[in-house]
């Protein structure tokens, strides 16, 4: 009567023992992927340069948390602008970019691409497309542009949606000749919407002009850096009330003259702070 | 019984005899109707491209029918939730719209109506029978899950939508509208694996897409919301011949419903519901039942032993 049963705790063991084998397996395995895919992910975050977004699109990290891959901004695009990134592109799969060299952004005033977005991964917050920065036009290449060799290409000027805006020209004196004038184009980054078309125009090979995502066009100044001028505008007045003549100081060499210079006069050089 | 590496003919492939008895349409007519479903769910997305008709706009991951409805893969909204976005209205009322609508028509029916990586999975697991290929590496049914689990956490670590980046379901359905790419290699892997390493090894272990609808299916069961079920109702004519055990996806699913005394319904979530048992059943054992008429099911019966056990556990 008091025999015990070894055989279903045997067998209770075992499935026991299965189980968890079976769970770290799969667990395992499935930590792998994701650890591959994580890796992977981390990849396509740095997109080509040349992929710029779609107007309205949220900064890149929180755009690639925020897009389904849908397509609906790419099938409203009246322009055929924007594509959907394959897989091995230099773009998140699946994610929509367009390449101004090839067809730049025409800015429609009703912007149907953001109105598709059924996520707010293009911020439907965007209602006025002069506001949009997909990126920043940038001259990179000073030594080929037509312009800057004192020929009057103008093209980029010409075209950009916001001429005299986004793009102006600023005369400089041509020193190869020195008689004639260089015109050139200088991009501002508070009206330039990105839109490419100046470097879908340029006539180069290889445009000189490219849009690039800010991130990498701007620089950015330290938190605590103030342009003193502009400071001074704010407040009215020098925020330095004058300037403080400090003492020059000189080393204590009585009578030696310092890199042929002859010592100063007038002090004998223990002012100082 | 040879052990394998030889190509069986028709007449040796599970289903023959129901073309025999029923016919060639009966035999495949759920196969064919699925295929149907599938090119013109797919059609109807390439009518806007290919012929200007904008009826549906969009992927399967997010669409918009006839300019007003939105409609948005639940799983996808999920993944961007995780990431830490929450969508704007559109997306949330559009998932909303899908959710609903497999929850009453039982989960996993999108796996066999809708997916188009369904079309090559099946391929590869008639490809496998055909060539005899028995060899396979057993993973374990639960990986899904975890799949799942991880298409969900990651996203919470890292901010990007990682499944995404190589989600062949959205990736082969994207892929046909916007252009594959080099996209057709992770497919032909997904072919080559189910047919060479694992029989049924994508859909039905890994795949977390079809692990999210299980899931659906299976909360639309407990909570008795779903239409539609594969009911073996006539199961007293079971003659053992296998056949619905060799062509189904998700074989253990049969056995309860088809061997055990209680009900004859299929309720397991893994059942994609693809009728494909219905088809290949020359003694037509097996039916699509929707809720209502199963409950006519246990007096249209002969088995008055199933009945009553069916009716107890009711």
């Amino acid at each position: 009567m008091k025999v015990t049963q070894p055989k279903p705790q045997a067998r209770n063991t075992l499935s026991r023992r299965q189980f968890l084998t079976d769970t770290g397996h799969a667990a395992c395995s499935v930590g792998l992927i994701g650890l591959g895919l994580g890796m992977y992910g981390q990849q396509s975050v740095v997109h080509a340069t040349q992929a710029l977004r779609p107007p309205g699109a949220l900064d890149e990290e929180h755009f690639l948390g925020a897009c389904v891959r849908c397509g609906l901004c790419v099938e409203d695009c009246p322009y055929d602008t924007l594509k959907l990134g394959r897989l091995f592109d230099p773009v998140t799969t699946g994610t929509p970019y367009f390449d101004a060299r090839k067809v730049p952004c025409e800015m429609c005033d009703d912007i149907p691409c953001v109105k598709a977005c059924p996520t707010g991964a293009l911020d439907p917050e965007l209602t006025d497309i002069d506001q949009s920065r997909m990126g920043l036009a940038v001259l990179i290449d000073r030594e080929n542009c037509l312009n800057m060799q004192g020929l009057r290409c103008d093209v980029c000027y010409r075209v950009c949606p916001l001429i005299d805006k986004a793009i102006t020209l600023t005369m400089l004196r041509n020193p190869r000749t020195g008689v004639h004038a260089i015109f050139e184009p200088v991009v501002h980054s508070d009206a330039c919407t990105g839109c490419g078309k100046c470097e879908h125009a340029c006539v180069l090979e290889e445009a000189a002009i490219k849009v690039f995502p800010h991130n990498l066009a701007k620089g950015e100044l330290g938190a605590h850096y103030r342009w003193g001028w502009k400071e001074k505008e704010k407040a009215g007045e020098a925020l330095v009330p004058d300037i403080i003549d400090l003492p020059d100081r000189r080393p204590e060499l009585e009578g030696l003259p310092i890199n042929g210079m002859p010592p100063l006069g007038g002090n004998s050089g223990k002012g100082g702070f | 019984m040879s052990k394998g590496n030889r190509v069986l003919t028709g007449e040796q492939m599970p289903g023959a005899e129901a073309v025999r008895t029923k016919g060639w349409f009966l035999a495949w007519r759920w196969l064919l109707a699925r295929r149907v479903s599938q090119i013109s769910i797919m059609g109807l997305f390439l009518l806007g491209p290919l012929a200007d008709l904008w009826w549906i706009k969009g992927n399967l991951s997010s669409s918009l029918v006839l300019n007003t409805v939105p409609l948005t893969d639940p799983f996808l909204l999920l993944q961007t939730l995780a990431a830490g976005h929450l969508p704007v209205t559109t997306a949330l009322l559009g998932a909303l719209f899908v959710l609903g609508f497999y929850a009453m028509l039982g989960g996993r029916i999108f796996c066999s109506w809708v997916c188009p990586v369904n079309v090559v999975t099946d391929t590869a697991g008639w490809l496998r029978r055909r060539l005899d290929i028995r060899k396979t590496s057993k993973l374990s049914r639960s990986m899904r899950f975890w799949m799942l689990g991880m298409a969900l956490l990651v996203p919470g670590l890292t901010g990007y939508l990682v499944w995404e980046l190589v989600n062949p379901v959205s990736l082969l359905h994207r892929g046909l509208i916007f252009g594959m790419g080099m996209g057709w290699t992770l497919i032909l892997g997904i072919f080559l694996f189910d047919l060479f390493v694992s029989r049924r090894g994508w859909c039905g272990h890994l795949c977390p897409m079809g692990a999210f609808y299980n899931l659906l299916g299976s909360v639309a069961e407990k909570t008795g919301v779903s239409l539609i079920k594969v009911n073996a109702k006539d199961r007293s004519r079971c003659n053992d011949c296998m056949d619905c055990f060799a062509v189904c996806p998700e074989p253990q699913v049969i056995k309860p419903a088809l061997k055990g005394k209680g009900s004859p319904v299929i309720i397991a979530s893994d059942c994609t519901q693809c009728g494909r048992c219905i088809d290949v059943c020359a003694q037509e054992v097996f039916h699509y039942n929707t809720r209502f008429a199963q409950f006519d099911a246990t007096t249209s019966t002969g088995s008055s032993e199933y009945a009553t056990n069916y009716k107890a556990e009711k």
